[in-house]
């Protein structure tokens, strides 16, 4: 694949973002975004964007989160050399090791930063959704440790596959609704977190667990989550003495991608790759490639890339990975594919499957089945690249898809 | 006449002799084949219809309507099926489309309105479209004749409450309870008070809607507010073999 350059039109919008005039006050990353929710939703959410702007940059609020994702989430995470994969791909490969925060994903630094601003609002209670568990079994522990009740809704399917992540949510005091409507996975549990919340709009501050949802969910969350790419960075400069080539992160609603893009938005001559789940193929419903085959519209409160039918039905998505399992993508996302900044790609459920096991066998890491999309895209673009060097997002640690690994192991 | 004041005119007119009376079904459930029929038989005992589109994500609905959306999906029932099946018809009733913004903004808002006209649709409610974002949608509307109806909560605003009032056209949708649709109906003084700001800061008729189940809820409705938006409570009645028209009635009188 031949890199893309933007235009210079692109290129101002590209400004802009990084200049913090996007997104606008309605919460617009050029034509995608905005607060399509219900409106007994809208003073929640006006409330909410104050206290982002009131407590965010705040001294006092920064200096207690940041000491929280020290001593008790375990920041800074590593970066580490992949020696055998470099060999094996013929490149310089580092990897970002969000797999060893507490609770073992990313999802960490946005489950504690919104816990700790829900409890400054004055919530009484907490409600997260989830796919694979790990935002939940996040918010599950970020709440107990800040000591504000926590109900995780979460598909019965995903319930099924995430059976280790559902009992750790239980052990750390959280109350798990299993959510039978819809398609029962992350997006039926996103539409019952919204139910909830529409129904307690004044006592409940809501989790959300991606950079999706109505204005300002995709602002806050992706300022919790770029402290990845930001170390990462200077991890990389530090330790290797230069920016990376190409960065790689999966993407499902994207908080971990653009967690880890943004501190390299501004460096041009680094390519950006999110990959998505490609799924079993390509056919409408047999994957989760939001990017790379929807279209535009409207869902979970914003106007993004959307897989969608000719009636504007959402579609059930397919992915071996339920963190990828969702038929929307986050609007920033959108927005950056449009200007040409990041490209998106696709890995399929066995191509991702493979990639577990080599980072396995190589580094000695068992990588989530999400973060594992990322690894099958970086080794194609090495192959195509010689000698470049890669980051990746190694967003989470894979203990919780042992039931679907086992099961892989034993057919094969 | 324009959609938007015919349905202005209808709920004013019942207003004389008591409230209007504005049913919710979802469209084709719970059969398709008997939608005109039902529709038909609503156009005798109501003063307003509203009609559900069927969305796969209604996060503004409960379990009833998430249930009867489902099967009208699963039996293929989509806005060009309403447009075809209204167009056969020939009611005098206003009818109103209910939806939420995916499904009309993949239809396309300009031909929404063509066919909205030639099918007798004379307004829409769209549950998840705040006035922050209804603009692109309600001038189209609004141009051709049709009625843009938003809806207020307990949760907003005074100044707010003000400021949907100006931007609806048709009628005012007063959601009487924080939550989703299909709960239990309980009035509380702070309900009270809030309809009463409602209707003194609203140009266009008032309806209230959300939960309401009996008789003894649209009596005491109808004291503050012009007309009663009946939902969850007649899908379930339908669901169970009732009449529709039996069931209005028990609750009118």
């Amino acid at each position: 694949m031949k890199r893309k350059t933007m235009n210079d039109k692109n290129k101002i919008f590209l400004k802009q973002l990084l200049n913090r005039e996007i997104p606008d006050q309605n919460g617009r990353f050029g034509k995608f975004g905005g607060q399509y929710a219900p409106e007994t939703l809208m003073p929640a959410l006006k409330k909410l964007d104050e206290s982002i702007r009131q407590y965010l940059n705040d001294e006092s609020f920064q200096k207690e989160l940041v000491e929280e994702l020290h001593q008790w989430a375990g920041r800074p995470t590593g970066l580490t050399s992949a020696k055998t994969i470099s060999k094996l791909w013929g490149a310089q490969v580092y990897l970002k090791r969000e797999d060893l925060t507490h609770t073992g994903a990313h999802k960490i630094n946005n489950a504690l930063g919104q816990a700790l601003l829900a409890k400054k609002i004055g919530a009484k209670r907490v409600v997260a959704e989830t796919g694979a568990g790990q935002h939940g079994v996040a918010s599950a522990a970020a709440c107990a440790r800040i000591g504000i009740p926590c109900t995780v809704y979460m598909g019965a399917v995903d319930i099924a596959r995430q059976a280790p992540n559902v009992d750790r949510m239980k052990q750390l005091g959280a109350e798990v609704v299993s959510v039978t409507a819809g398609d029962q996975t992350l997006r039926a549990a996103i539409d019952e977190a919204f139910r909830d919340w529409v129904s307690n709009p004044d006592d409940t501050y809501y989790i959300i667990g991606s950079v999706v949802g109505p204005h300002p969910y995709p602002f806050l969350v992706r300022e919790l989550q770029s402290i990845i790419g930001k170390e990462a960075r200077e991890q990389l400069l530090s330790q290797h003495g230069a920016l990376p080539n190409a960065v790689f992160a999966c993407v499902g609603g994207g908080s971990n991608a653009i967690g880890i893009f943004h501190a390299f938005l501004g460096d041009e001559e680094v390519e950006l790759i999110g990959v998505e789940a490609g799924g079993k193929s390509q056919n409408l419903g047999d994957n989760a490639a939001t990017l790379a085959s929807g279209k535009p519209g409207i869902l979970h409160g914003s106007y993004s890339m959307l897989l969608h039918d000719n009636d504007g039905l959402i579609q059930e998505t397919h992915s071996v990975s339920a963190g990828l399992d969702y038929p929307g993508v986050g609007p920033e996302h959108a927005f950056l594919q449009s200007i040409g900044r990041v490209s998106y790609i696709s890995a399929q459920d066995s191509e991702a499957l493979k990639q577990v096991k080599e980072c396995c066998s190589s580094e000695g890491i068992l990588p989530a089945l999400e973060s594992a999309h990322a690894f099958v895209g970086a080794k194609k673009w090495a192959q195509n690249n010689p000698g470049k060097t890669l980051l990746i997002g190694l967003s989470g640690r894979g203990d919780k898809d042992m039931p679907t690994l086992s099961k892989v192991m034993h057919d094969e | 006449m324009l959609g938007q004041k015919r349905i202005e005119e209808s709920i004013n007119t019942a207003r004389k002799t008591g409230s209007a009376i504005i049913p919710f079904i979802t469209a084709g459930y719970p059969k398709k084949e008997t939608f005109l029929e039902l529709i038909e038989e609503l156009s005798l005992c109501s003063d307003v219809i509203e009609i559900g589109v069927p969305f796969s994500d209604p996060m503004a609905d409960g379990v009833t309507i998430q249930r009867s959306s489902q099967i009208a999906i699963e039996s293929g029932v989509n806005l060009k099926w309403i447009f075809e099946q209204l167009k056969s018809v020939q009611i005098n009733t206003p009818i109103v489309l209910m939806s939420y913004l995916n499904p009309l903004y993949v239809f396309g808002y300009n031909e929404l309105a063509e066919e909205s006209k030639s099918a007798g649709v004379d307004g829409f409610i769209v549950p998840d479209l705040p006035i922050e974002e209804c603009d692109d949608l309600r001038q189209i509307l609004n141009s051709n004749g049709l009625g843009l109806i938003q809806l207020v909560t307990p949760a907003t605003s005074e100044s707010r409450i003000k400021e949907i009032a100006d931007k609806s056209s048709g009628f005012l949708y007063a959601v009487t309870v924080k939550g989703v649709t299909g709960g239990d109906q309980s009035l509380s003084s702070e309900v009270i008070t809030y309809l009463e700001t409602v209707k003194s800061l609203s140009s266009i008729p008032v309806c209230a809607g959300f939960g309401v189940r009996s008789n003894s809820d649209v009596v005491l409705l109808e004291r503050f507010v012009d007309g009663v938006i009946v939902g969850s409570a007649l899908v379930e009645a339908i669901e169970s073999g009732l009449s529709a028209k039996k069931f209005l009635n028990s609750i009118i009188s």
